[in-house]
């Protein structure tokens, strides 16, 4: 169930302090610096890498239409690149977020802690 | 044609047991829309997979490919890399923040009002257009799936929409969760025995594959032989404008899945952000493994039905289950035709939940009761009807537009207007503090009527057809098109995010909205106050 909407305003007041509490957080602020470390490379890297392939297609064919494997080319091989690059990033993306978990746990515990101190 | 039937209704029959057996578990609001938070990483993770696998996916995709090459197979690695956006953005800060609908978030720190009627008109637009290209491909698909049995188009039409009402109106998300997984289980298991088929046939040598796929025989309109590689890119986007059609697309699919509503309600649905987390990887995985495996299907057809056997037989939509007769003769061709009406089935569901809980919780709840139920159960009796009034209506259009009907770019526009209108408001929603009420319901007109004007003036409607097309396959305007482009999203999300953008700054700064924005980065990122999962 959600916290129910408090009519008492000082209740309230108090509630968004402990959100600005959580946000002055070292541990918050490592969790946010840490997902900015791996999110925006990563969605820097998965969209350059992504539309290079239609780009590559539609402004490079011949290139693309190069016969490297078999019959099998360019384009083709690069297209199947691209999942597993995506399964990469993914199991990558994965493996990081553990961290973020725990940064997320001791937040938590230092918030009832706080909490419990009833200050 | 009686094997498919009796498939048909096997189906039929074991999702209306797991409906009653859901209605008995859908007696609250959480139950209703988020089938208690309960449903697990893995079959959140196969429901998402399902509900992104449509029978255009299946259908479509292997058609795309079997009649244009490489070129079609360009959706499917758009289609998997799209998730990223999903994992890496927007699935857990949703999950966290929000409680049945997009618009939670977006409302979070905002004026709720203006950008919850926004929102909702963006998803239930979004949901009802996809859902009438559904509804037209299913009532032509089985109407062609079952010829010989005296369906016409309209019975099908009506059968698939009374039964996604039925799903929806007392099974809620709990019975379209399951139905969803247990479709997408069968589509990913018929889509790994047709490829198997596929390369058995070729002796399991992917050198004598693709040397087929590099010469497929077929015949042009005026009656000459072509052999052409299907390996080779531009079969379909052809210059002048191909490139840019196809970076136009690959943007609508990078940026608009992320925005889907049908998609992101499903993080509704687990316990919290780390299980929401596992279920996208989970339907990478299945997602990626199921585009990949259209690369069999579409070459499979092209090589060993053929391009003209199957425009001759019901189209490029009949590939897969064409390509299933040719390899595993009736009953296969029944087995892959039971799929395929079980994906229309279990995706018009998934679209029908999403649109009428936009409503209820969005429209009813949020804006005209201000946030209040006056009576207990009333959010859910309201979407109970706005899924059958969404139901009946969406039956409506598809009878009358008809089976020929032109309605693919209904998808286009959908997936336009998701990452034309929905993605930047959340993405600044959730990163952008100066972000305002103004910049959001601005963002989301913006997108919205940007994604409908270039659609309405592109080639999807506008374009002089020869004169031997039918008269119902037609477009609408028959006229050169003013916007060259078939997928609006190169130019309609610059002018999302530029309305959203210019809307905030030309408008006064939200003080109290920027120090709830404090709150929302915490939930967001930690999950603290989350909505819990419902305890048995």
């Amino acid at each position: 169930m959600p916290a129910p909407a408090n009519p008492d305003p000082r209740a309230a007041r108090q509630e968004i302090s402990v959100w600005d509490r959580v946000a002055q957080m070292d541990d918050f602020k490592k969790l946010l610096a840490a997902r900015k470390a791996f999110v925006i490379p990563a969605t820097i890297f998965f969209v350059v890498y992504y539309f290079a392939l239609p780009i590559s297609v539609g402004y490079f064919p011949a290139f693309m239409q190069r016969k490297i494997w078999g019959p099998v080319n360019i384009a083709y091989l690069f297209a199947l690149s691209q999942f597993l690059v995506a399964w990469l990033i993914a199991y990558l993306y994965v493996r990081a977020a553990r961290r973020f978990d725990a940064y997320g746990e001791t937040v938590s515990k230092d918030l009832e802690h706080i909490v419990a101190k009833g200050n | 044609m009686t094997t498919t039937l009796v498939l048909f209704l096997a189906f039929i029959a074991i999702t209306l047991g797991i409906t009653a057996w859901a209605a008995k578990r859908s007696g609250s609001t959480a139950s209703y829309f988020a089938a208690n938070r309960r449903i697990s990483a893995w079959q959140n993770g196969v429901a998402v997979a399902g509900d992104y696998m449509s029978a255009a996916s299946f259908l479509g995709i292997a058609g795309l490919i079997a009649f244009f090459g490489y070129d079609g197979f360009m959706y499917s690695v758009g289609w998997l890399v799209a998730y990223l956006t999903v994992l890496l953005i927007v699935a857990e800060p949703l999950r966290n923040a929000g409680k049945y609908t997009m618009a939670d978030v977006l409302a979070y720190r905002l004026h709720p009002r203006p950008v919850r009627a926004m929102a909702s008109l963006s998803t239930i637009t979004v949901s009802t257009f996809y859902m009438i290209a559904q509804m037209v491909g299913a009532g032509a698909l089985v109407a062609l799936l079952l010829k010989g049995s005296g369906i016409s188009f309209t019975t099908a039409v009506v059968g698939v929409g009374l039964l996604m009402i039925v799903y929806v109106v007392f099974g809620g998300m709990i019975a379209t969760t399951w139905v969803q997984i247990i479709k997408a289980i069968l589509l990913i298991t018929g889509t790994i025995l047709l490829s198997f088929l596929v390369m058995a046939h070729f002796g399991f040598s992917f050198g004598a594959f693709f040397s087929a796929v590099t010469q497929v025989h077929y015949h042009l309109p005026d009656g000459t032989e072509v052999v052409k590689d299907f390996l080779t890119p531009g079969l379909r986007y052809k210059p002048p404008y191909g490139a840019l059609d196809l970076i136009s697309l690959g943007m609508a699919l990078i940026f608009g899945t992320a925005g889907l509503p049908h998609i992101l309600v499903r993080f509704y649905t687990v316990p919290d952000a780390k299980t929401a987390r596992f279920s996208v990887v989970w339907a990478m995985v299945l997602i990626g493994g199921f585009y990949i495996m259209t690369t069999f299907l579409g070459f499979g057809a092209a090589t060993i039905v053929g391009r003209d056997y199957i425009a001759k037989n019901g189209g490029n939509n009949m590939s897969a289950p064409l390509l299933a007769n040719a390899l595993g003769g009736s009953i296969f061709f029944a087995f892959i035709s039971a799929i395929a009406f079980a994906t229309i089935l279990a995706v018009v569901a998934g679209l029908t939940i999403t649109a009428s809980t936009s409503f209820a919780h969005d429209v009813w709840t949020n804006i005209i009761r201000h946030g209040q139920e006056h009576n207990p159960g009333e959010e859910r009796r309201v979407a109970r009807i706005a899924a059958f009034v969404v139901g009946a209506i969406s039956i409506a259009i598809a009878i009358v537009l008809g089976p020929t009907a032109n309605v693919a770019f209904l998808v286009a526009l959908a997936f336009a207007v998701a990452a034309s209108a929905n993605l930047p408001v959340i993405l600044f929603s959730i990163f952008w503090r100066r972000f305002n009420t103004t910049g959001a319901v601005m963002g989301l007109a913006a997108g919205l009527l940007a994604s409908i004007v270039l659609i309405f003036i592109g080639p999807s409607i506008m374009t002089v057809d020869s004169p031997n097309v039918a008269p119902a396959a037609r477009h609408m305007i028959q006229h050169a098109p003013i916007f060259p482009l078939e997928n609006p999203g190169m130019l309609s999300i610059p002018i999302g995010f530029i309305g959203a953008i210019l809307g905030t700054l030309l408008s006064k700064p939200d003080l109290a909205g920027e120090e709830k924005f404090v709150e929302l980065q915490v939930r967001a990122n930690t999950g603290l106050g989350a909505e819990k999962a419902v305890a048995h």
